[in-house]
């Protein structure tokens, strides 16, 4: 088999999510709940077997190959078919999106299985794998779009579906609408960000005439020095895009209220895929990335700010999901000041081993969270608002939930950078690529990684170390097979992730060298990775005399409250960023809004064009009509007339004698007149 | 021919026998009566047409004269018909009680 016939079956990669979107759209609830989620595990399984086919024809052709679909828009001079682009780089995404994303659907099968049970609607069980197909779907429309505007109907679908998902639960939450208010942050923030890529867009057009991808970069390529202005404003407007996708400083506020959705949800969505759309889309921007001034130097920076700001808020953080929510702030800020600093490699590198270890740090969660929750029934506690996510509330799985405390433990330390996990050796690459680059990264990009190993490793102690800390806790069981064997599965890919860039090899350098033209080899740097390792052994081992030594009581408050003080205060309160929008952004738009409604237009449109001007003018206008005009003149003037009418026919009427002789003699006279004027003329 | 008998004295005649026919539907109240004095002003332009066909040679005036005299016959049944109808319904032929339509 050729290349171009294995080529030619990249569609189907989107085909087959879209078909079992559709498929459990319409059928969903009359097939059984297992049927659902197999369809929607079926269609994302046959997407990777796609995906692995276009990499086997990679293998053949690395040039890889546009597949042309349809003609999409065609306005005067802006021209954008419906093309798929299959490079080693959209691939690499491929295999990742639809990999993880198959086996989060199969524990989603799983998962939801008790979620409906326990939040009381079982009925919803189809609908989630509605969204979740819907989903894949636009993902892998994102991710293999030839051109801007191809990617952002992709960009525009994932920010949909996640937006359902998050507030797949909308009727609950906190006052029963917590959950919809967190969908809606999220898609609010992510408007803005969107804002920055139509901006982007517009520029590229108006610039270099064309929205695909390779057109634009040879274009740019061709112009050298003279598209480095555009290049720079096009990068930042793209870079503010993919802070809102990628939750960046400063839009990433909306990425922890995002877990209020289900933990696969949160795996799938909010740490594997989604939200490296946007290092995904940095990195095809390479070429324009490469061409700008400033916005390297501002990604860079930026990157590693949220890198470290995260970092901190997640040390205390007690929801065992928000931990890992600012942990994969924090990690896609590494991946974005990778992009910043130049080593793309390394980001997507980054990006594919966090999207192993996330994914099964999420999954496992979830998998703690509902065995939690299990233990609650079973308990059957009368506790007053039970949390099953909060850390304080466990304790001591280790023994109750083996397999799940194993992978989680792999995963903590591949996210702690601990070798040869896979987390060490992208984060290591990193680091290395940003020791040349940038220092100032560099070393804040050190303290993020000690601050990760650090929340990673109190978190594990909190949750699977000590006493339990309540009854659920204590009957907590393991979760069934189809959970647990996926959670097995990418413990594997957590574990010999590291092997996709290993050093010396670099099989994905090699790899993506196909597309991205010009990159170097990454080195590794001993001392680096000596000192990285130190440091996260050091940091887990601070986190073991804080939180291991001692565990801490159930009510009793977090031992580094005392310890730290202000600080403390501080990273508990996230740093106050959500506050600080809400006084600058929320209160001014709400008073604003506020405004608008009671004086713009309630008084000033309501009261006083509305009621004054217009009805009141109407009122006055008809009545001057209907009395003066219509009373007086018309209606005045057709009396007149039917009088006249009148008169002049009851005139008339008199010579009507109704005598036969009258008539005669008038019809004689008539005829004298006549003839005689004949005559005489 | 008739000596002496001119063009002027049949139009005096036929002249005088209209002006009779006039007055008599225009002063007459009894239908019948107008109805003869009708008769009488057709006669009268009948004799005028032949008057006039013999002075000028020509055989058409006297061709219309049949046909008047073919229009006087219809129009006096139909008359005589109303007549008829109308004493029925009024027992009377006087025209002066057939005002309805006064004004």
């Amino acid at each position: 088999m050729t290349a171009d016939t294995l080529f030619s079956l990249a569609p189907l990669v989107i085909l087959f999510p879209l078909l079992g979107f559709v498929f459990n759209l319409v059928a969903g609830r009359r097939i059984s709940e297992r049927g659902a989620g197999i369809v929607a595990s079926a269609a994302v399984g046959l997407a990777f077997v796609i995906a692995i086919l276009q990499f086997v024809a990679l293998g053949l052709d690395p040039a890889g190959a546009t597949i042309h679909i349809a003609e999409w828009i065609a306005i005067g001079e802006l021209e954008v078919d419906w093309a798929l682009q299959i490079d080693t780089l959209s691939v690499t995404m491929l295999l990742m999106v639809t990999g993880v994303g198959g086996l989060i659907h199969i524990y989603a099968i799983g998962y939801m299985h008790d979620d409906v049970r326990f939040q009381g609607d079982p009925s919803r069980f189809p609908r989630f794998f509605v969204y979740f197909s819907l989903f894949m779907t636009a993902m892998l429309i994102l991710v293999t779009g030839n051109s801007y505007l191809t990617m952002f109907v992709g960009w525009e679908g994932v920010g949909l579906s996640s937006y359902l998902l998050i507030s797949f639960w909308y009727e609950k939450g906190e006052n029963g609408i917590g959950n919809a208010l967190a969908g809606k942050k999220a898609f609010i923030v992510n408007r803005v960000g969107d804002l920055g890529f139509i901006i982007a867009m517009l520029i590229t057009f108006w610039f270099f005439g064309t929205l695909t991808f390779e057109e634009v970069f040879s274009e740019a390529e061709a112009m050298g020095a003279a598209a480095v202005t555009a290049a720079t404003a096009i990068t930042l407007f793209l870079f503010v895009g993919a802070a809102g996708k990628s939750a960046q400083i400063p839009l990433f506020v909306w990425l922890p209220d995002a877990m209020a959705g289900p933990t696969p949800v949160s795996a799938l969505i909010h740490a594997a895929t989604m939200v490296t759309a946007g290092i995904y889309m940095l990195v095809r921007n390479a070429p324009l990335l490469e061409l700008a001034t400033v916005t390297p130097n501002v990604i860079a920076i930026v990157g590693a700010a949220t890198a470290l700001l995260a970092a901190s808020i997640a040390v205390a953080r007690f929801d065992i999901k928000r931990v890992l929510a600012y942990s994969t702030i924090s990690q896609l800020g590494f991946m974005i000041a990778a992009v910043g600093i130049g080593a793309y490699v390394a980001a997507i590198f980054h990006l594919v081993a966090h999207a192993f270890f996330k994914a099964l740090l999420f999954l496992s969660a979830g998998s703690v969270i509902q065995g939690v929750e299990h233990g609650h029934h079973h308990a059957d506690s009368a506790e007053e608002d039970f949390n099953p996510n909060d850390m304080r509330v466990m304790g001591g799985l280790r023994t109750r939930m083996k397999v799940t405390f194993w992978v989680y433990l792999i995963g903590a330390l591949a996210l702690a950078g601990i070798p040869p996990l896979a987390g060490f050796f992208s984060k290591d690459e990193i680091l290395a690529d940003a020791s040349h680059v940038n220092p100032a990264v560099y070393w804040v990009l050190v303290l993020a990684a000690f601050l990760t190993a650090f929340y990673m490793g109190r978190q594990v102690l909190m949750v699977f170390f000590g006493k339990p800390r309540s009854k659920a806790a204590e009957a907590t069981k393991e979760s069934p097979a189809t959970m647990v064997a996926p959670l097995v599965a990418l413990a594997v890919l957590a574990v010999g992730g590291g092997l996709i860039n290993a050093p010396g090899l670099l099989p994905l350098t090699r790899f993506l060298q196909e597309t991205l033209a010009g990159i170097e080899e990454p080195e590794f740097i001993a001392a680096i990775a000596i000192l990285t390792t130190l440091l996260a052994l050091a940091s887990i081992g601070l986190a073991w005399l804080l939180y291991g030594r001692r565990p801490i009581k159930s009510r009793a408050p977090d031992p580094l409250q005392s310890r730290l003080g202000p600080v403390w205060i501080a990273i508990r309160h996230r740093w106050w960023v959500d506050e600080f929008y809400d006084w600058l952004i929320v209160r001014r738009y709400v008073s604003m809004a506020r405004w608008l409604a009671e004086v713009a237009d309630e008084r000033f449109l309501h009261d006083w064009v509305h009621d004054r001007v217009i009805a009141l003018g109407y009122v006055r206008a008809t009545h001057w009509l209907a009395s003066v005009l219509d009373l007086r003149f018309i209606d005045r003037g057709f009396d007149g007339l039917g009088a006249l009418t009148r008169r002049g026919a009851s005139g008339l009427g008199v010579l009507q004698t109704g005598y036969v002789r009258n008539y005669a003699a008038a019809v004689f006279i008539g005829l004298v007149l006549v003839v005689s004027y004949l005559l005489l003329s | 021919m008739i000596p002496g008998v001119s063009m002027i004295h049949i139009l005096i005649l036929s002249g005088v026998l209209f002006t009779l026919g006039a007055l008599g539907v225009l002063i007459r109240r009894n239908a019948i009566v107008m109805f003869m004095s009708i008769e009488l002003m057709l006669n009268a332009a009948n004799l005028a047409f032949v008057g006039f066909a013999r002075s000028m040679g020509a055989l058409s005036g006297q061709v219309f004269v049949f046909f008047v005299i073919a229009v006087a016959a219809a129009e006096v049944a139909i008359g005589l018909a109303l007549i008829v109808a109308v004493y029925r319904n009024r027992g009377s032929i006087d025209v002066d009680m057939v005002s309805d339509l006064k004004g």
